[in-house]
């Protein structure tokens, strides 16, 4: 842990006595009052505080739900409806949580491709990104279920596609998907486990959160510029960075606010208006907007490789392995510098992988006709190749500009503005 | 009048044509883009089409559309005061029961009841209606692409078929239904609802009102829902701005 930060200083003898047998309040100090955070931190350095009070906010808009909901086939519609009805505030608990999913994927994303830009997957925080792919990992189960539990049509239908896909899993593929299900198709005890496991995983994600700080707070945190940081450019977290967070919390829920209160079903889907009917398919299955990209890479395989593994079963590995090759990117990426301001080639292609996936995305949206599937699958195969064959390269390859000494004096030698994002 | 219409409806098909590829989700134009009353950032519903539509959906639509999610108390969100509403219930009759004998019997609405279905279960709406249960409209605004224009549209839309278009059997044509065959027969004819308050009940002021009605169904909460955000967003940015004010402050002291 951030073992230079200074212990605080109790004035009061009853928190003095506390903290001498259950040192809480300095390890909250040291963790959240005193840490010692890089000077040169710009606005996308945000999101990691951003994305935690988002999770505090679906759990807390969550919690309150559930109070009203029934997670029962013939009941999980009209509770929904009773929840928007009459319950008191019960319209802006519902939208807050539905939408406050989308912000929290945005937040994450945004997180991520920071981490990204920046490096900070890199050495000495490889583990701090893996329990960041994780938690990535564990939102997307947990945003699946919610999903799940309106019982509209979508919500139904989802289910039934997404669960089928442990199909394709030789062997025991088949058997996996009723375990998944409690029967043999989805109907109430495929809600019921779900609600339990909706109910159950943010709590996890909390944990794995606090693994990921913990470990953020080795090290402490990357820079835009990319390279240690000296003590002496090093500001306590308090005031600087809490007063920037919540500058940037209150922009937030300014956006938040926007879709909650005057567009808070654009990010839905109508479908899920119309309760589940397992005897009418919709016309287009399409997932949360947040999943779309992962959907196209999902449909972009759409033959057999090598002969060996059958079209659906390739389709699922190489969703899981869109995810996977994130998990392994500190090795993947060959390169010793961090920032991709000092990368002249790294820089423009981490562009062209945020618009292939906004491609993705696209693609994912739309049902697979014409073009499409081509695009997709060309897209598809960019993304890995971005990772597997690009990033290995490219370290050896590109030639970085040369790094400054230290963020306080990056225009010395390198002739970079490092300071021009502050 | 009528070769106005075929003509339009000849270019609207012209134009659908070229716009096909476009539309992948059908063959149905997109739906006329009209302007609603609760639209926008301050919109609010207007309370006299809010009850001139719900006139339009209990004598037109009640018949075989339910409107499940509402009871009789929410009516007093159209204007009505709680006499009036009581009145309206008193106009339903509803099953109540078991009694102390164990027996189920009818009684008038009161404004804690929900309205009653038109049928008493899916498979009798179905049998009733060829073989697919007419929709419930609690929540048909949110329940389609496009909401209150789609509705509207489709309530406008129904029109002769052009030639060389099959209709089949028990089925009309409606310009904007995906598939333009829809088995609900044209619901709306002009003067087919005697208004309370003396409005012209043309075809397009019916659907339009049972349209901000059904919206109001499905979204009571809205007018509620947007002056809270109004409240909610002028804090934020009150806040936002303070904020800034004070970061920059507190961050003087490092550059």
């Amino acid at each position: 842990m951030a073992s230079d930060a200074p212990a605080p200083v109790l004035k009061s003898g009853v928190l003095r006595w506390i903290d001498d047998r259950l040192p809480i309040v300095s390890w909250g100090y040291k963790e959240f009052v005193a840490y010692p955070a890089p000077k040169n931190l710009n606005y996308f350095w945000n999101f990691g505080s951003l994305a935690g009070i988002c999770l505090l906010l679906q759990i807390m808009t969550g919690i309150v739900l559930a109070m009203h909901y029934t997670p029962h086939t013939s009941m999980a519609f009209e509770s929904v409806e009773h929840i928007m009805r009459d319950v008191n505030f019960g319209w802006l608990l519902r939208y807050a949580h539905a939408n406050g999913a989308s912000m929290f994927f945005i937040v994450v994303y945004i997180h991520i491709f920071r981490g990204l830009y920046y490096g900070s997957y890199k050495a000495p925080r490889e583990l701090l990104w893996m329990l960041g792919v994780v938690i990535l990992l564990l939102m997307m189960a947990t945003a699946f279920m919610g999903y799940v539990l309106p019982w509209g049509q979508m919500s139904f239908w989802g289910a039934t596609v997404i669960t089928n896909l442990f199909s394709a899993i030789p062997l025991v593929g088949e058997s996996i998907v009723t375990w998944l299900w409690g029967g043999f198709a989805v109907d109430n005890p495929t809600l019921n486990r779900f609600f339990s496991l909706h109910y159950l995983m943010p709590f996890v994600i909390v944990a794995v959160v606090f693994l990921h700080i913990l470990a953020l707070h080795q090290f402490g945190s990357n820079n835009p510029v990319g390279i240690e940081v000296s003590k002496k450019d090093k500001i306590p977290f308090h005031p600087y960075y809490t007063v920037k967070d919540l500058f940037g919390l209150m922009v937030f829920l300014l956006v938040f606010g926007g879709f909650v209160f005057y567009a808070p079903n654009m990010l839905g889907h109508p479908d899920n208006y119309i309760p589940a009917d397992p005897l009418v398919t919709p016309p287009h299955i399409v997932p949360e907007w947040y999943f779309l990209p992962f959907y196209a890479i999902l449909r972009s395989i759409t033959f057999d490789i090598f002969w060996i593994i059958p079209a659906k079963l390739g389709g699922v590995l190489a969703m899981f392995g869109a995810i996977a090759v994130l998990f392994v990117l500190p090795w993947l990426d060959t390169s010793k510098v961090r920032s991709a301001r000092f990368r002249p080639v790294y820089k423009w292609l981490f562009w062209l992988l945020v618009i292939d996936s906004f491609i993705l995305g696209y693609v994912g949206s739309q049902p697979p006709e014409g073009l499409l599937p081509t695009i997709g699958l060309i897209a598809t195969i960019y993304y890995f190749a971005h990772f597997l064959v690009i990033l290995p390269l490219l370290g050896k390859l590109e030639r970085p500009l040369p790094l400054p000494e230290s963020i306080g004096s990056p225009v010395l030698r390198g002739g970079m503005t490092a300071q021009a994002a502050e | 009048m009528r070769k106005i219409t075929h003509r339009l409806a000849a270019l609207a098909l012209l134009l659908g044509a070229a716009a096909g590829p476009a539309m992948a989700a059908g063959d149905a134009p997109a739906p006329i883009d009209k302007s609603w009353p609760h639209e926008g950032m301050f919109g609010t519903y207007d309370r006299a089409a809010l009850q001139r539509g719900f006139q339009v959906y209990q004598s037109v639509c009640q018949g075989c559309h339910g409107l499940d999610y509402i009871a009789f108390r929410n009516l007093e969100a159209l204007g009505y005061d709680a006499e009036e509403v009581k009145a309206i219930a008193a106009q339903y009759t509803v099953v109540d029961g078991p009694d102390d004998q164990g027996e189920m019997f009818e009684r008038p609405g009161r404004p804690s009841d929900r309205k009653p279905a038109p049928y008493p279960n899916d498979a009798a709406a179905a049998a009733a209606n060829g073989g697919k249960a007419p929709p419930d409209l609690s929540l048909i605004t949110k329940a389609r692409v496009s909401g209150e224009d789609y509705v509207y549209s489709l309530l406008v839309g129904y029109e002769e078929a052009p030639a060389g278009f099959e209709v089949s059997e028990g089925g009309y044509y409606n310009k904007y239904f995906p598939g333009h065959v829809i088995a609900m027969p044209p619901p709306l004819y002009p003067e087919g609802v005697t208004y309370d308050d003396g409005t012209t009940a043309s075809v397009e002021q019916m659907a339009a009102d049972v349209t901000q009605f059904l919206a109001w169904a499905a979204e009571p909460k809205l007018e509620a829902r947007k002056q809270t955000g109004l409240k909610v967003m002028l804090f934020l940015i009150v806040a936002a701005g303070l904020l800034y004010a004070y970061k920059r402050r507190i961050w003087s002291r490092i550059h």
